[in-house]
């Protein structure tokens, strides 16, 4: 083992933020080391911090860490903020709301810039939280900016995703036609301290029947449900879970606690219904698919001459030949 | 493949006000392509060399208005050396009386810059600074 990798199982703070660097600009040597701590993976819960800009999610995230810290529990916290697609650069301002968690060597803040990806996660956060998953942290927070695809992402990357929402930013419809609340393993209405707060929660119950239909059998026993679901209703027999909502205020700490046991519990569902291990095989599954055609498309490139891949494809643009064509022509090129 | 950005820590030590300066640098380091990490006001020297660490940057950059430059610049030099950080480029921006410059570079400010200072120059003496050999 080299004594980068030694040093980071060993808590190395200056060791793993290096190799951070290194994964996140996908370099031979991150990848290698990527692979020798890839064993040591597999342990910390990756709760996923999505929502729109402004909603209280890096301040969610503060009050979130230092709960759990309270636990001794090692926190990392992965911060994405979107890159400008003209110059590339980014101002990453999320750690302006967690001065608290300074001072402390259970907490690990690392900020990151989506870096073209169109998605609200870089191509390379996936391995950055496997590195922290392997240097021990108990929890990984993500926070991400709620836009389009990117729910897709983090839900997929994560245990546990935290949909946040906030009063009166008008954005409840918005959010709910993007699709965010099917992702949402758990609701949050952050800024409960402003005004609309019973609206936004009632947009958003009505919104969950829609999408959980049997959560109405479930109302009237206060704000979280966990449902035996009818054999074949997702195509699995697993229990449902029904998203919960939660009311915080980020700024003072109110709720957190109702929050932390939320999150316990969907933690714990996912265990006890098999979809820990489920979700965790499935993002095994696609990384690696993911990866297996960047590498045979590298391949294929390298094997079929330049000249020749432009050739068939300005045939395409004439209309001599249909994409269906070309690409039987291109395979039986390669070697 | 990603290539290699340049990372920036613009950091608001002491006690003083407001931060308007330093947010015009970040954006305009932002649109100069850099990736500039910014932690905002009332920062101590230690929480300025723990974002460094973690944030893995290649410049820290300092605004200071308050005069209190000659005690705090120091200390963060100092910690980032602690850290295993000495290779970490440390630029200085605020109102620094001229007799200052010189100490401050004396303790390993890379450069110092008054409020008028263009933003080019900034970004151009980070690209020169950053730039191995
Ligand atoms: N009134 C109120 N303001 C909040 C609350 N949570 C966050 N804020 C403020 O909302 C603004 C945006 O917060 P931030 O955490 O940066 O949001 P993000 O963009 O979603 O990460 C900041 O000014 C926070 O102080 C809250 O619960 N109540
Ligand atoms: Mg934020």
């Amino acid at each position: 083992m080299t004594s980068t990798i030694q040093s980071i199982l060993d808590g190395n703070r200056l060791a793993l933020s290096r190799l951070l660097t290194q994964v996140e600009n996908n370099t031979p040597e991150g990848r290698e080391a990527l692979a020798a701590l890839f064993p040591y993976t597999g342990h910390a819960h990756l709760i996923g911090v999505t929502g729109a800009p402004g909603t209280g999610k890096s301040s969610l995230v503060n009050q979130f860490a230092l709960h759990l810290r309270k636990d001794d529990k090692r926190v990392a916290i992965v911060a994405v903020d979107p890159s400008s697609p003209f110059t590339g650069g980014a101002v990453l301002g999320d750690r302006v709301r967690m001065r608290d968690l300074a001072g402390d060597n259970g907490i690990f803040i690392r900020s990151m810039a989506a870096r073209g990806s169109l998605g609200g996660l870089a191509a390379t956060t996936a391995q950055v939280v496997q590195v922290f998953d392997a240097a021990g942290f108990d929890a990984v927070l993500i926070e991400t900016v709620g836009a389009g695809q990117s729910e897709v992402d983090i839900a997929r990357l994560a245990h546990t995703t935290l949909v946040i929402e906030a009063p009166g930013l008008g954005d409840e419809i918005q959010a709910i036609k993007a699709g965010i609340l099917e992702i949402a393993d758990i609701l949050v209405i952050n800024k409960a301290d402003r005004p609309g707060v019973e609206s936004t929660e009632r947009a958003l119950r009505s919104m969950l029947e829609l999408a959980h239909p049997l959560r109405q059998v479930w109302n009237h026993h206060g704000r979280r449900y966990v449902v035996d679901a009818p054999p074949g209703n997702d195509g699995s027999d697993s229990p449902l879970w029904v998203p919960p909502i939660c009311k915080t205020i980020a700024t003072d700490g109110s709720g957190i606690p109702e929050l932390a046991e939320a999150v316990a519990r969907h933690a714990a569902h996912l265990r006890q219904s098999g979809d820990w291990v489920n979700r965790e095989r499935a993002r095994l599954r696609s990384e690696t698919e993911t990866l297996l055609q960047e590498r045979l498309m590298q391949n294929f490139r390298q094997d079929v001459p330049e000249q020749a891949y432009h050739q068939v494809l300005e045939q395409i643009f004439q209309r001599r030949l249909s994409p269906w064509e070309a690409v039987e022509i291109l395979l039986k090129r390669q070697k | 493949m990603t290539e290699k950005k340049i990372r920036v820590l613009v950091a608001k030590p002491g006690l003083d006000g407001h931060d308007r300066g330093a947010k015009v640098v970040a954006r305009a380091l932002r649109d100069a392509g850099m990736e500039v990490i910014y932690t905002g006001l009332r920062q101590t020297p230690e929480m300025i060399a723990e974002a460094a660490l973690q944030e893995d940057v290649d410049v820290v950059g300092l605004s200071i208005l308050s005069g209190a430059h000659l005690a705090l610049v120091p200390r963060v030099i100092e910690l980032l050396k602690a850290n295993g950080q000495e290779n970490v480029k440390v630029f200085v921006g605020g109102i620094i009386p001229d007799e200052d410059v010189d100490k401050l570079k004396a303790a390993g400010v890379y450069n110092v810059y008054g409020p008028g200072a263009p933003t080019e120059q900034i970004i151009a003496d980070i690209r020169s600074a950053v730039t191995p050999g």
